[in-house]
């Protein structure tokens, strides 16, 4: 790990302040940022300790029925508060099933949206790779990339995101707060990662000592509450990234679907909304037919980078479980395992 | 800025000067306070042999910067015990032999304290083992792990109820 300066601050604008001097990174828990110093990733020359600043640690339930969602709150104070768990439960679903207890205790959510990369040539500094060094090459690509993108990649980078939360957080459209040297807007989570094209070493809209300070869930995102669902596939059972997820939110009236959100997850370096698939959703039967057609849809632009062709068939299969698990029903209680695609399908559905 | 930082380590304040602040908690404990129970298995957050409580919440010790947690409250395997007499984690661990060489068993303990407290597991084998995913044992010991969680989240249930009556 290189030296740095330690600067804390005790107020959002004394850090976005300090953030200005060239080099700053925001700590927050560190879960990913220490990690990626320890191994020479990351060299930021300060830290700039978010953990004193007053605030931006809660949840808000806001009277229209939305939430807003301070960036320092803790992942899994989100995921067990229970008002957020009736209105949004894909979302505590997919809180719950990354990670490990003790990295959802620390983490953050602000820090969940901007953890880096997965990539093992990313992470290894003898590697080539575009992303941590601009105009190196990219091992990745004729390397280990099985676990690549398949969506929106470029000859640069074929690196995926490895959020859970952010994909039923894009599903369900939520905007990022941010406050920066030249005041605060706000971005749809949609639009805050960006995909690699030539520059992969830009992976969020995030200009210079930018801090993001909250998340906001619109009041219609908990429209979705009784058919909400997060499905993971994963190399082991628990404590590790998606190979493809899918978060699936349904409305149901009379047997016909009347709005849709679907995201992906594992397959591109953002969450991936299909809002084509969403689109055809739109009047549909709830039924295997009509979700089978929707993630042919969400896939149709899939090519592989890698060895990774079958991620797309088995990010379809992973959207059509999570709609069909959305269609069945928010369960009362989370499963003992949160977003397994080994839990049984209510009406014995086995495909 | 002074590079010192203050912790409540185990029921004592004590005061630590830095002089880098790149020191993790794990570091302070092992390095500079004499406290080897809390382990450094991989120092990349994915053993959980270094799990200790921060502020009641378990953690990894090796992805906290020491400096960032001045004025924590910390709880080691060390300040487990009351005495002579064992947590009922430790009791359940030995009852259950739920270890073998014991280099992770620290790090289990601990976390199946916090486990215990965030309450969410309850006595479900599936939830225990899940909540317990972070914590991993090469020896696998898993099977006596999750029966002495699940034993000792009982008895601590069970003394809280006599304790209510």
């Amino acid at each position: 790990m290189n030296r740095f300066e330690y600067v804390r601050p005790r107020s959002v604008a004394e850090a976005v302040a300090a953030a200005a001097v060239p080099g700053s990174a925001y700590l927050a828990a560190g879960t990913n940022l220490l990690d990626l110093m320890k191994i020479g990733v990351a060299r930021p020359a300060r830290l700039v300790d978010l953990n004193h600043l007053p605030g931006l640690d809660g949840i808000e339930h806001l009277p229209d029925g939305g939430a807003q969602i301070g960036a320092r709150m803790r992942n899994a104070d989100l995921a067990y508060d229970p008002a957020f768990r009736r209105r949004f439960p894909a979302v505590a679903e997919a809180l719950l099933s990354g990670a490990s207890a003790q990295l959802r205790n620390a983490a953050t959510v602000g820090g969940n949206l901007l953890q880096r990369t997965r990539c093992a040539y990313f992470q290894d500094t003898a590697s080539a790779c575009n992303k941590r060094r601009p105009g190196s090459g990219c091992d990745a690509r004729g390397g280990e990339n099985r676990l690549h993108a398949v969506l929106g990649w470029s000859e640069s980078c074929i690196a995926t995101h490895p959020s859970d939360f952010c994909v039923p957080l894009v599903a369900l459209g939520a905007v990022v707060e941010i406050e920066g040297p030249a005041g605060r807007r706000e971005v749809p989570l949609r639009d805050f990662h960006l995909l690699p094209g030539a520059t992969p070493e830009r992976e969020s809209v995030l200009a210079p000592g930018e801090l993001v300070v909250a998340l906001r869930l619109p009041a219609e995102a908990a429209g979705f509450a009784a058919h909400a669902r997060y499905v993971k596939l994963r190399e082991r059972t628990s404590y590790a990234f998606a190979v493809v997820s899918a978060a699936a939110c349904l409305r149901l009236e009379e047997g016909r679907i009347v709005a849709s959100r679907l995201a992906l997850g594992g397959v591109a370096a953002k969450p991936w909304r299909a809002e084509a698939a969403e689109a055809a959703l739109a009047g549909a039967t709830p039924d295997a037919a009509s979700f089978r057609r929707a993630a042919e849809i969400a896939l149709a632009e899939a090519r592989p980078s890698g060895d990774n062709a079958f991620k797309i068939e088995l990010a379809r299969r992973i959207a059509v479980r999570a709609l069909l698990l959305a269609a069945a029903g928010t369960p009362d209680r989370l499963p003992a395992l949160p977003a397994s695609p080994f839990a049984s399908v209510p009406g014995g559905f086995h495909g | 800025m002074s590079l010192s930082v203050t912790l409540t380590i185990n029921r004592v304040p004590r005061t630590v000067q830095l002089d880098d602040p790149r020191v993790t908690l794990l570091d302070l404990l092992r390095e500079r306070l004499d406290l080897t129970g809390t382990k450094k298995g991989c120092d990349r957050g994915q053993c959980g042999a270094c799990t200790i409580l921060v502020d009641g919440r378990r953690v990894n010790a090796c992805l906290a910067l020491a400096i960032s947690h001045d004025g924590a409250d910390i709880l080691t395997v060390e300040g487990l015990s009351d005495g002579e007499r064992l947590h009922p984690v430790q009791a359940a661990f030995i009852a259950h032999d739920a270890f073998q060489c014991g280099f992770c068993t620290p790090g289990q303990i601990m976390s199946a304290v916090g486990l215990i407290g965030e309450g969410q597991a309850g006595d479900d084998p599936e939830r225990v083992r899940e909540g317990m995913s972070g914590n991993l044992c090469r020896c696998g010991a898993y099977r006596g792990i999750t029966e002495a969680v699940i034993e000792a989240a009982r008895a601590m249930a069970e003394t809280a109820r006599e304790e209510a009556a």
